[in-house]
């Protein structure tokens, strides 16, 4: 199975997500994260969606995509030329036994303490996916007790804009 | 510039009238009450009061498909909104311009469970091809601009306008034109020259091209490109159940339909070829078969104006985005050059094929229970009628009889519901084309079942003065259920008995029924009767006519490929299968 990262520039309607849900849902296309917010222009939204594509092209998915009347540009985002991050809250159980040891990968990891209390920590980390997997892998065993991630974001390097072409 | 102050529902009616909207198909209800108000005093429009929604859908439908205008249909919140829902997903499936205008609940109620709220824009957003809520009068006119030019541009489609009732009864300062901001929407409709040079070359190089002729080509007004195409290439040509008519049965390179029911030397066509030259249509599963055995020896070209078709069934190798009129007069062009004066050489190619339509003509067999074969009821409608009248059917065993044995020689002559097979669609379909063209003779071919689910609308055409015709083509049965219950089911008839013929208790009486709608209702038993019965109906023009034809109920429809099994597969007739070439082993 292969994911693909894909940025939508869409015009920012009510319902707009349930036509862009709905039609993964619809043509069997699965979502691995899904991420929506405003962007640099008023009235445009960017929705970061990983699509796990088996046995249909990822060009059906895109065509597809690119029907619907609202979104205004679908772009495949390869990991070597676009920047990728995901956000997470974690809450971990800490006491005083363990709580150094928290903190230590919290710093190993680039990860900030948000929040403390007796009992436990809320930690926030930035990051590709894969890391964040790691990091959770070294929490694990102090015990994880809620969590919670954005979808991932993705944004091309280097100064070109998806939506310059079209906002002139 | 116009600049006045109207209500919300005036505004709905002078939209529509300055896009050149002239017949609505609608049926009043509380959330849509405040426009038809004003629909009332428009001398541009007329309205037309249907007895069920699915009716004014379907109208709009067979309007539009028999003209190529746009179809309007209008109706209340609610129930009255999901009554449109299977004739807009009959829309979408073989895209038919289609506006459909719904009234909603106050924008104060939405979201409440409000008397009569439904979420008509949540229901049917995955079959339209877009959809607007509008809660605010002042964006009715630039809406239903939009919503006009979404659905006939392009690959055309329904789109619904769900109007809050507040919207309507709201003042607004009406600007004509309103400003239409659609950055997402760009439909292509030039194709891209290099890949017309390749489909030249392909078509240059094959052995046994076929043209592939999809609903597309009527869509798009195309037919005349395709006949010069014929013409230059000398090619065969099949068209699809959505294509009947794109290209005229008495022109000697049509091997007629392909698919479940096609012929066989348009059926074998499509399997033997070398190249298929696809125009507007989309490898439906009714006419590939089984997908992985379908034309394994040919090369594609796929021309369509949906880039998502292309591909998604089958791989093209020459795909060209483009209006297939547009793409056509280019590809024409390009092979005029290309080829000066002389055709490519298919000799060989039309020999077998034409040892196949000798040996394998159309053709059916008497019933046994003595009863008259409903294709030759069917077949002497069309003849009877000729090609410059309107046939509009409904769904099974009837409809690919009709596509079969009428000859059709032009565009939008033949009305059907092919992609979502919506049994009902052919009575309010055919009041729809009766008002688009109402100096053609229409025809209605229906089957029982199909009747009993739309037949309301004949009231609709008594009252209106819309005089279509309508022939039911009475096997008192599920005929096409039945004919797979027999073949598929050991003949097991679960749920297909409609007890609507002669040797039954008759519920209901069909001519009784047409006579109760103030039509003249007609029944004919016997072959020797049908010229007259149809001669009768084609003269009364003062009311709709009903003819009760009584078909042998065991008649099927052959030639017949089993579901998903492969098109080598096809049958000639029940467990006859064609031998394609001398020497050949079953």
């Amino acid at each position: 199975m292969s994911q693909h990262v894909l940025s939508l520039l869409v015009e920012d309607r009510p319902g707009l997500l349930t036509r862009v849900a709905g039609l993964f849902a619809r043509r069997g296309f699965n979502i691995e994260s899904l991420a929506v917010g405003t962007t640099e222009v008023e009235g445009l939204s960017r929705i970061t969606v990983v699509v796990s594509v088996e046995g249909l092209p990822l060009e059906q998915v895109t065509k597809q995509l690119n029907k619907l009347i609202n979104v205004i540009k679908v772009v495949e985002l390869e990991p070597e030329t676009t920047v990728q991050r995901d956000h997470m809250l974690i809450k971990v159980k800490t006491d005083a036994s363990t709580r150094s040891q928290v903190l230590e990968a919290v710093t190993l990891f680039r990860a900030r303490v948000i929040d403390v209390v007796s009992d436990s920590l809320i930690i926030e980390v930035t990051g590709e996916t894969a890391k964040l997997q790691a990091f959770l892998k070294v929490l694990e065993p102090f015990g994880i007790k809620e969590l919670v991630q954005s979808g991932v974001l993705a944004i091309g390097r280097g100064s070109k804009s998806i939506s310059e072409k079209i906002l002139k | 510039m116009a600049h006045e102050t109207l209500t919300g529902a005036q505004a709905i009616v002078r939209s529509l009238e300055l896009l050149g909207v002239t017949d609505i198909f609608g049926l009043p209800g509380g959330a849509i009450l405040p426009t038809y108000d004003p629909l009332m005093d428009s001398t541009k429009i007329r309205h037309i009061l249907v007895r069920h929604e699915q009716g004014a859908g379907h109208a709009a439908e067979g309007y539009a498909s028999s003209s190529g205008k746009l179809g309007v249909c209008i109706a209340t919140s609610g129930p009255g909104a999901t009554n449109l829902v299977t004739a807009i997903a009959d829309a979408h499936m073989d895209s038919v311009p289609l506006l459909a205008i719904t009234g909603q609940v106050n924008s104060t109620s939405i979201g409440t469970d409000a008397f009569q709220e439904a979420d008509i824009v949540g229901i049917t957003m995955p079959i339209t091809k877009h959809s607007f809520l509008v809660t605010k009068a002042e964006d009715i006119p630039g809406v239903l601009a939009a919503a006009v030019l979404i659905a006939t541009t392009g690959r055309p489609g329904p789109v619904l306008v769900d109007i809050a009732k507040d919207a309507q009864v709201g003042k607004m300062e009406f600007i004509w034109p309103p400003k239409v901001d659609l950055p997402g929407y760009k439909p292509v409709t030039k194709p891209h020259g290099k890949q017309v040079q390749a489909a030249a070359q392909l078509i240059k190089e094959a052995k046994r091209p076929v043209l592939y002729v999809g609903g597309g080509v009527i869509r798009a007004g195309a037919s005349k490109e395709l006949l010069e195409l014929s013409k230059i290439i000398g090619a065969p040509v099949v068209t699809t159940l959505m294509a009947r008519g794109a290209f005229p049965d008495s022109n000697e390179q049509n091997l007629g339909m392909p698919g479940m029911h096609g012929t066989v030397p348009a059926v074998t066509a499509l399997q033997k070829s070398d190249l298929l030259i696809t125009l507007g249509a989309r490898f439906d599963d009714r006419v590939t078969g089984q997908v992985k055995t379908f034309a394994v020896g040919a090369k594609v070209i796929h021309v369509d104006i949906d880039p998502a078709e292309i591909g998604k069934i089958r791989f093209a190798d020459v795909p060209i985005v483009g209006d297939v009129k547009e793409v056509l007069t280019e590809l024409n062009a390009e092979l005029i050059s290309e080829l000066k004066g002389t055709k490519p050489d298919i000799a060989e190619w039309w020999t077998f094929l034409n040892d196949l339509r000798t040996r394998y003509p159309l053709g059916y067999t008497q019933p046994d229970d003595g009863k008259m074969s409903p294709q030759y009821v069917i077949s002497r409608i069309g003849e009877i009628s000729g090609p410059e009248a309107v046939f509009a059917a409904g769904v099974g065993q009837h409809q690919m009889w009709s596509a079969q044995f009428i000859k059709y020689e032009r565009p939008n002559s033949w009305l059907n519901s092919g992609g979502a097979g919506t049994m009902g669609y052919s009575i309010p379909a055919a009041m729809g084309a009766k008002v688009a063209e109402p100096e053609r003779l229409v025809w209605a071919i229906d089957g029982d079942g199909c009747f009993q689910m739309t037949n309301q609308e004949l009231a609709t055409c008594t009252i209106n003065n819309i005089p279509i015709k309508v022939a039911i083509i009475n096997n008192s049965s599920l005929g096409m259920v039945r004919q797979w219950q027999t073949l598929f089911y050991n003949s097991r008839y679960s749920n297909t008995d409609l007890n609507t013929g002669t040797d039954t208790i008759m519920v209901p009486d069909f001519v009784k029924l047409a006579e109760a709608y103030g039509c003249l209702g007609i029944r004919v038993e016997k072959e020797e009767d049908v010229d007259a019965a149809i001669k009768l109906a084609i003269e009364t023009n003062d009311r709709p006519v009903v003819i009760d034809f009584i078909v042998g109920r065991d008649a099927m429809v052959w030639p017949m490929v089993p579901a998903g099994l492969s098109n080598d597969a096809v049958q000639f007739a029940r467990d006859t299968r064609p031998v394609w070439e001398e020497g050949e082993e079953e």
